[in-house]
């Protein structure tokens, strides 16, 4: 049974606008970038994504700028399922995790016996991290409980293999909508809450983010257990990047900044991260060529 | 040590501040009859910022004659249009020069740098563009047939809580509406003023429109009892309003008055907890609680009250105290010595009442004027810091139970500024805010503020408005 947690978009929105405003400069901005970068799931979800194409997103993902030392390896790559293999293959012996999508990603629209053979076969070509979709049709209409026994049905599949449920928030319509959705799949064994699949013009903001940390400080407040977020689709900047580190930091606080309980998806954000750190370091920014492709 | 520990960073704009100031009459920077000057401080850190000059009752009747001339021999004749292009420009000023105006702001009032630039400065030039177009539309302020005229010369005094913007909402409509002004800014904090008053200058108004006399109680008083005077706009405490209120009774003058409050935040059982907990937090740390629309009385729904009391304690850790010139900082310095006295004797009281304190734990700065973020939990209704206005950051939170309880709870009380209310289902909303006698109830919100939107109190909040097409009543004869 969830309990019902209504959510006041001005006040909400407001909060967002003003933990934007947090100026983080000189060691806290090298920190935070380092810290990004360590949460990043590199992403690249695309029909025409080949073994090639992922092998040298992977090479990026271990060593994002080699020589450049202290700069750490992201988080994860996140592919499709059926380049897993190829992914696994290509970050063996880094600390780099391969996240695969599953349940029909996007749309999540098929039937569940699809959508399990979909996730274990994403397990079985050994993906250490699975992105879930959510119906949202049926949650939308009211079927609250198929979303719930979906969750805990890929979850049961999944086992220990993390398992990230994404809300695709840009479709859920209000943030109560948002909120309900948040603590459906925390409830359901969702080890993270994502908000998007990047798929749709509206994707991860800031007061959606705020809003799904609330829910996770919420769900640990009464369970005690620590869940994670991760933060999808059109973060492109270094600012955007730091402005949810700091979301976090001031809703779910210090614990949560890690790769074990944050991340950002996103396919260029990694470059603009390193083009800032660039600049903090030498005072220059570096053109675009002077980053090495993924 | 934090993994992302915000790295100090100070705002850096270095605003030009005179050693001394004058008092700026018919256009010019004057020297006060006495000769005396007073030194005005960073409350930060004490340091002295300038020397200002002390208006005594000769400079207080040179700036009223000053500002009765240009009254009939210029400003009365323009026209609304003429008027309005003069009004703009002082708009445009303000923005142009904002930054140097927030950290001005921020030095001498001790508020931090984000809200003087976010909300004081963006506010005060809000206020000018917003009358400036309703210099030449008066007469659709009024019934039909009734024309617009001017009252004459008005007496201005502001307080110290937002010393520029205060101004601004004094101003701005006084002019609009073609009125000359003596205006007295707060003793503590001068600065803005007179750099509005060099923006004034700057303007070409003509000499004698506006005019600042800066001083302490005694310049407010000369202003306030000076025969040719027609108009007296106050905001500041409920204490010095009796006393102009008393001082004005049986003259021609007008008076409008802006003053103090002891607003109920309502929060029930069914409100939005995150949001609402952001209005708590905003409605009374918002300026270090220096706000007469403060949600000073938290009255919550008694089944949530362990809820509320958990999540405000692990709330105001969040806020970041310390340099108020710093982008990060959340709560700046207590304007001045005296404030803070005050708010520590009534603190005291709470705490020999039997109510119990909780602050944040943080360390504060050795030098200035600085008070942790506070509340009281366990207040009664006849304690005093349920009572009287403490002007800090300080919260005293009361229970309820029916909604009834709760109007009943926030309408006792000698004030009537403000009040929130924070539930989900908007029938009770409306019922609540119908029933409470406070002149702004913020639904499910706190703290909004715009031009268009009239601000006043009731009972001993005082009387007037200020604020959109009501305030421009307040500035014309009928």
């Amino acid at each position: 049974m969830l309990s019902y947690a209504p959510v006041e978009a001005v006040m909400l929105e407001q909060r967002a606008a003003d933990l934007a405003k947090r100026s983080i400069k000189s060691t806290a901005k090298r920190a935070g970038i380092h810290l990004a970068i360590a949460c990043c799931d590199l992403t690249t979800l695309e029909g025409k994504d080949s073994e090639g194409r992922v092998r040298s997103l992977c090479a990026k993902a271990i060593a994002p700028r080699p020589g450049w030392p202290g700069v750490p390896s992201v988080a994860a790559v996140c592919v499709y399922p059926s380049l897993v293999a190829a992914a696994k293959d290509a970050v063996r012996g880094s600390s780099v995790k391969v996240a695969s999508v599953a349940t029909a990603f996007p749309s999540g629209l098929s039937s569940l016996g699809v959508k399990l053979a979909d996730t274990q076969a994403a397990i079985d070509a050994g993906a250490d991290e699975i992105d879930m979709v959510i119906d949202r049709g049926a949650f939308l209409s009211g079927k609250e409980d198929v979303v719930f026994d979906q969750i805990a049905a890929v979850k049961r599949v999944c086992g220990d293999v993390h398992l990230k449920v994404i809300l695709e928030t840009g479709e859920l319509g209000t943030y109560d909508n948002i909120r309900r959705a948040s603590d459906l799949a925390l409830a359901a064994g969702a080890d993270f809450i994502k908000t998007s699949t990047g798929k749709i013009g509206v994707s991860a903001t800031l007061p959606t983010a705020l809003l799904m940390c609330e829910a996770i400080r919420d769900f640990h407040r009464a369970t005690g257990q620590r869940r994670g977020l991760k933060v999808a689709g059109g973060v492109r900047t270094t600012k955007q990047a730091l402005s949810y580190l700091v979301v976090v930091k001031e809703t779910l606080g210090e614990p949560w900044l890690s790769p074990e309980l944050f991340r950002i998806g996103a396919s260029s954000l990694l470059d603009d991260l390193l083009m800032q750190l660039e600049k903090d370091v030498t005072g220059r920014y570096a053109g675009a060529d002077y980053i090495p492709l993924g | 040590m934090s993994i992302l520990e915000y790295a100090p960073s100070p705002e850096t704009t270095a605003p030009h501040i005179r050693e001394r100031y004058g008092l700026f009459i018919e256009g010019r920077w004057v020297s006060p009859a006495s000769g005396r000057y007073v030194p005005t401080i960073n409350p930060a850190d004490e340091s002295v910022l300038a020397e200002v000059a002390f208006a005594e009752a000769a400079d207080v009747d040179r700036a009223v004659r000053a500002a009765r001339k240009a009254y009939d021999k210029y400003w009365r004749k323009l026209s609304g249009a003429a008027r309005a292009k003069y009004v703009y420009r002082i708009a445009r000023a303000i923005t142009e020069r904002s930054r140097e105006l927030a950290v001005l702001e921020t030095l001498n009032g001790g508020k931090p740098i984000r809200e003087s630039r976010d909300f004081d400065v963006p506010a005060a030039a809000a206020h000018f563009f917003y009358y400036a177009g309703w210099a030449d539309k008066l007469e659709w302020a009024l019934r039909a047939g009734r024309t617009a005229h001017p009252i004459g010369v008005c007496g201005q005094i502001v307080p110290w809580n937002f010393p520029l913007l205060m101004a601004a909402w004094k101003l701005a409509p006084a002019l609009a509406c073609g009125n000359t002004v003596v205006l007295k800014p707060a003793e503590t904090t001068p600065l803005t003023a007179l750099a509005l008053a060099q923006i004034v200058a700057e303007a070409d108004l003509p000499p004698g429109v506006v005019n600042v006399v800066t001083g302490d109680g005694s310049t407010g008083a000369a202003l306030v009892e000076h025969d040719d005077v027609d108009k007296i706009a106050f905001t500041g405490s409920t204490e010095v309003g009796k006393i102009i209120a008393r001082a004005t009774a049986g003259t021609a003058k007008r008076l409008t008055l802006e003053l103090g409050g002891k607003a109920a935040n309502i929060v029930c059982a069914d409100a939005p907890l995150d949001q609402a907990m952001e209005g708590i937090v905003n409605g009374i740390y918002f300026n270090q609680g220096h706000v007469c629309c403060a949600g000073s009385r938290l009255l919550v729904e008694e089944r949530i009250h362990d809820e509320i009391i958990e999540r405000l304690r692990a709330r105001i850790e969040t806020l970041r105290l310390g340099d108020p010139l710093d982008k990060n900082t959340d709560i700046g310095a207590i304007n001045s010595r005296a404030q803070l006295d005050k708010i520590h004797e009534l603190v005291d009281s709470g705490v020999e009442a039997g109510a119990t304190l909780v602050q944040q734990s943080c360390w504060l700065p050795e030098r200035g004027f600085f008070f942790p973020a506070s509340f009281f939990t366990g207040v009664q209704p006849s304690h005093r810091i349920a009572r009287e206005e403490i002007f800090g950051p300080v919260l005293s939170v009361m229970t309820f139970r029916t909604p009834e309880e709760a109007v009943e709870k926030a309408n006792n009380t000698p004030y009537g500024l403000s009040a929130g209310v924070w539930t989900d289902k908007g029938s009770k909303n409306m019922w609540i805010a119908q029933q409470l006698r406070a002149g702004v109830v913020w639904c499910n919100t706190f703290n909004q503020f715009d031009p268009a939107s009239p601000f006043g109190g009731y009972r001993e909040s005082g009387f007037g408005r200020e604020g959109g097409v009501h305030g421009l009543h307040e500035y014309l004869a009928h």
